[in-house]
């Protein structure tokens, strides 16, 4: 789905959600109230510039104090690769932008990610994975490297890989990896208007972060909660 | 036993980029006070490695435990980068983020992270991937508890990619001259962009872009250390004392900080240009500037001190 045809489908009556140099944001009806959409659109690069941007539209949010949820809408590149960015402090701008996301969580919004094109890298942990529910639709490939790119550093042959990602969800770019992997909670329908199965996702959600919880039962992460546990348990015994 | 170890490392004479993660977790915190959670006799390791015919570590290069840092009981974590660059993988990933979950039932007087990393383990991308955004989930839950998280850069790593990202996360960091904090490295930057972009092998401008001193003077870092233990423990016991909250104010205060940031220096093409308009009055030296003279040369630069992270 194109984000026109998202927001389409989660707002028929209209909305107020705009997209300029690739950022999105505005706001839609919702329920009896209002949803905050902020995001990255067509495959853009997200660098120092953008991601306060979204920033501050989250904080605006919050400031506001009326508790809207915040819909986070992701088809990104990663960050954006430059010199500048980084004498800037890219990591300080994605982290922040991340922290008003969980801010706005901690605060009573719920969040809400939705990836429906690529994302990868910094862009990808700073928006849809700072959310606590990152729901996608079919087509959307989220990755934190291509093949390609893998088997460069790696060192092996493209095609091991190409076969090797067959059955091991944990390095392969793809969304079905990432669900695997329980970074993405649910694939949503597209047939289907987008707010009531948003809706209803907010409302099976847990306070907790189940993401380990959901690698280990869809077996692509499968020892990261249990590692966990284990380093808690032993925390407890003194 | 890990306090017999301790004994025998000077943590003044112990360089922070030459030792192991082991070395700095025990020359760091009181001497007999470590204890280990998963330590490498219980042999956790990744699971996928030997798919990729590549050698495992038993403790997957982090360790983590409790300790005591000058009588006050912490939460520590210490990448080790020469295992893999201390990337992120599977089991990496969820050793830092137990410790950092159950941070809210101990309630230390601060949980320390000793960052040397590359960013996410490729071999094990998603998790890693995964386990960084746990990572800055639990660090938020651990600072509105009211528990600092105090992260140290100074590793031959350097603290890159996701590593990077949560490093913005802590509520407060530390970093040496060796350090760098970025999120694409000098060779990600000239692969994907080249080497016009920028040229990986130029070290001065690798250091004048992503470097301890570049950070410390924006106001990235909070505390420009020597490279020993010594300066380090010094730097940590201070950064823990005077944390920020992590509420509105604070993420309000960011945003001002990090735009005007953007507006003053977003032209600039160099370290050196981003130094002269903060008002250093020779930035053609900082580079070579002992730590003292670096530490005078920042006490005059407003950007450099804030609460606002």
């Amino acid at each position: 789905m194109t984000l026109a045809e998202i927001l389409a489908s989660l707002f028929p009556d209209g909305h107020a959600v705009t997209v300029r140099d690739g950022l999105v944001t505005g706001s839609g009806p919702f329920e009896r109230g209002r949803i905050q959409v902020v995001g990255v659109d067509g495959d853009t690069p997200l660098g120092v510039e953008g991601a306060l941007t979204l920033s501050r539209a989250v904080l605006d949010t919050v400031r506001a104090g009326e508790q809207a949820p915040i819909l986070v809408v992701v088809d990104s590149d990663s960050q954006r690769m430059s010199r500048r960015d980084e004498l800037l402090g890219l990591n300080e701008c994605l982290a922040h932008l991340a922290k008003a996301l969980l801010l706005a969580d901690r605060s009573g919004h719920s969040t809400v990610g939705l990836i429906y094109g690529h994302s990868a890298a910094g862009a990808f942990i700073a928006t849809a994975l700072a959310t606590r529910v990152l729901a996608a639709l079919p087509g959307a490939s989220p990755s934190v490297m291509d093949l390609p790119s893998v088997a460069r550093v790696t060192k092996l042959p493209l095609a091991k890989l190409q076969d090797m990602a067959k059955s091991t969800p944990v390095f392969a770019p793809g969304l079905d990896n990432m669900v695997a992997t329980g970074a993405v909670h649910a694939v949503l329908d597209p047939g289907k208007p987008l707010g009531g199965q948003i809706r209803d996702l907010v409302a099976e959600t847990q306070t907790d972060d189940v993401r380990d919880r959901l690698g280990e039962e869809r077996g692509g992460r499968p020892v990261a909660r249990g590692v966990a546990t284990a380093v808690a348990d032993q925390a407890r015994l003194g | 036993m890990a306090g017999d170890r301790a004994k025998r490392i000077d943590p003044d004479a112990l360089s922070w980029y030459e030792a192991t993660a082991r070395q700095r977790v025990l020359a760091l915190t009181d001497p007999g006070s470590f204890r280990e959670f998963l330590p490498p006799t219980e042999r956790r390791m990744s699971p996928h490695l030997p798919l990729f015919d590549l050698p495992r570590a038993f403790d997957d290069g982090i360790v983590v435990g409790r300790a005591r840092l000058d009588g006050n009981p912490i939460l520590i974590a210490a990448q080790e980068g020469r295992f893999m660059g201390g990337a992120f993988g599977e089991v990496h990933g969820g050793k830092l983020v137990g410790l950092l979950r159950v941070a809210l039932e101990l309630k230390p007087k601060a949980v320390l992270i000793l960052f040397d990393t590359g960013g996410v383990r490729l071999q094990e991308a998603n998790a890693g991937e995964t386990a960084i955004a746990e990572t800055m989930r639990a660090i938020v839950d651990a600072r509105a508890a009211g528990i600092p998280v105090v992260g140290l850069i100074g590793g031959r790593a350097g603290c890159y990619g996701g590593g990077g990202l949560i490093a913005g996360t802590c509520s407060r960091l530390a970093v040496s001259e060796g350090g760098r904090i970025s999120v694409s490295g000098p060779e990600v930057i000239e692969t994907n962009k080249g080497a016009e972009e920028f040229d990986s092998r130029d070290r001065a401008l690798v250091w004048r872009t992503m470097g301890g001193k570049h950070r410390r003077l924006i106001g990235g870092a909070d505390a420009f250390c020597a490279d020993s233990v010594t300066a380090f423990r010094g730097a940590a016991l201070d950064l823990l004392s005077r944390a920020p909250a992590f509420d509105l104010a604070t993420l309000e205060a960011e945003q001002a900080r990090l735009e005007d940031r953007i507006a003053r220096f977003g032209d600039c093409r160099d370290g050196t240009d981003v130094w002269a308009r903060l008002g250093v009055n020779d930035p053609e030296a900082v580079p070579g500037m002992d730590t003292d003279a670096f530490d005078e040369t920042v006490a005059r630069v407003r950007e450099a001190d804030h609460d606002a992270r």
